[in-house]
């Protein structure tokens, strides 16, 4: 038997999709009102879900305490209220999709994982809802995130 | 293929180990820990894994999965205090886990056909936690 624990999180912030390898009309055909030049905004909502053999004691996965912080310190504080853009260092070069968000918070999860998960609990799946229409998720190999390995998949759900 | 059914109960619980302090409760459990305990509506979706039989295009009968639920379930939780009249939780501490974790035992027991099998139990604690209980090697 398996046992996973998901968390949802939410915050608001504001992004525009625009790559500059592209003139102005490519950009609105690839990105249309996304591409609007001042940006706009979504009530985000993140799914963490933790894998882990449950505590014959504690009866827990993983300390819900120990998740909820490194959420709030490595990635609600980054992107909570802010332009995602101009405010987010690690979308300085990169640009904000859904996709993007999903996978630098996986890997934001990844790295700092270790040092606010005490139990033996790994980080199996983050979800990123942009709006109720729009989902994106990202999988990560059980396996692979014992080695500490980058997430190999990233499924888009609309 | 699969099918899930839903359900609801609503159910208080505490979640303290009596062999620690008040302190270590509270680092463990948070506001879980208030000694009189404290309810949820908890959603439980059962999802069955199975072939549709040729003749009925069904996996299983709903009304049977929905009888079963019931049965195991809502009956036996709902409007319970799960530490105090719900076995085993007068033993084990009823955190979202354990009792996905029971729920799976209660109806892994009644479902034995191998054509329509137990695929997953997903509880719901509040509408930002939930817990999925699953068949070792399942790949979701």
């Amino acid at each position: 038997m398996r046992t996973t624990v998901t968390r949802l999180y939410r915050f608001s912030a504001s992004h525009r999709l625009h790559i500059s390898q592209l003139n102005e009309d490519e950009n609105t055909r690839l990105y249309g009102k996304c591409n609007n030049p001042f940006g706009h905004g979504h009530n985000y909502v993140l799914e963490v879900t933790a894998e882990g053999p449950v505590d014959s004691q504690t009866g827990l996965a993983i300390r819900l305490s120990e998740l909820d912080r490194l959420v709030d310190e490595q990635v609600l504080r980054l992107f909570r209220d802010r332009n995602i853009n101009l405010d987010v260092p690690q979308f300085r070069n990169i640009v904000p999709t859904t996709e993007n968000i999903a996978a630098v918070i996986t890997e934001l999860l990844q790295q700092n994982w270790a040092t606010y998960i005490s139990g033996a609990a790994t980080l199996r799946r983050v979800h990123v809802q942009e709006t109720d229409r729009n989902g994106f998720e990202v999988w990560v190999p059980s396996d692979a995130a014992k080695r500490g390995r980058q997430s190999e998949r990233i499924k888009v759900a609309v | 293929m699969f099918i899930t059914r839903k359900a609801e109960f609503s159910a208080s619980h505490v979640c303290r180990l009596p062999s620690l302090d008040e302190e270590a409760n509270r680092r463990l459990f948070g506001s879980g820990a208030n000694p009189n305990g404290h309810g949820h509506n908890y959603v439980v979706e059962v999802t069955v894994e199975g072939e549709p039989d040729p003749v009925t295009g069904m996996i299983m009968d709903l009304k049977d999965l929905k009888q079963i639920l019931e049965e195991e379930v809502v009956e036996p939780m709902d409007h319970r205090f799960l530490n105090h009249e719900v076995q085993p939780f007068d033993r084990i501490v009823p955190t979202t886990e354990n009792v996905a974790a029971e729920i799976w035992g209660r109806m892994e027991k009644r479902l034995r056909n191998p054509d329509a099998r137990l695929f997953r139990v997903r509880l719901f604690e509040t509408a930002d936690l939930y817990v999925d209980v699953m068949r070792d090697g399942s790949s979701t």
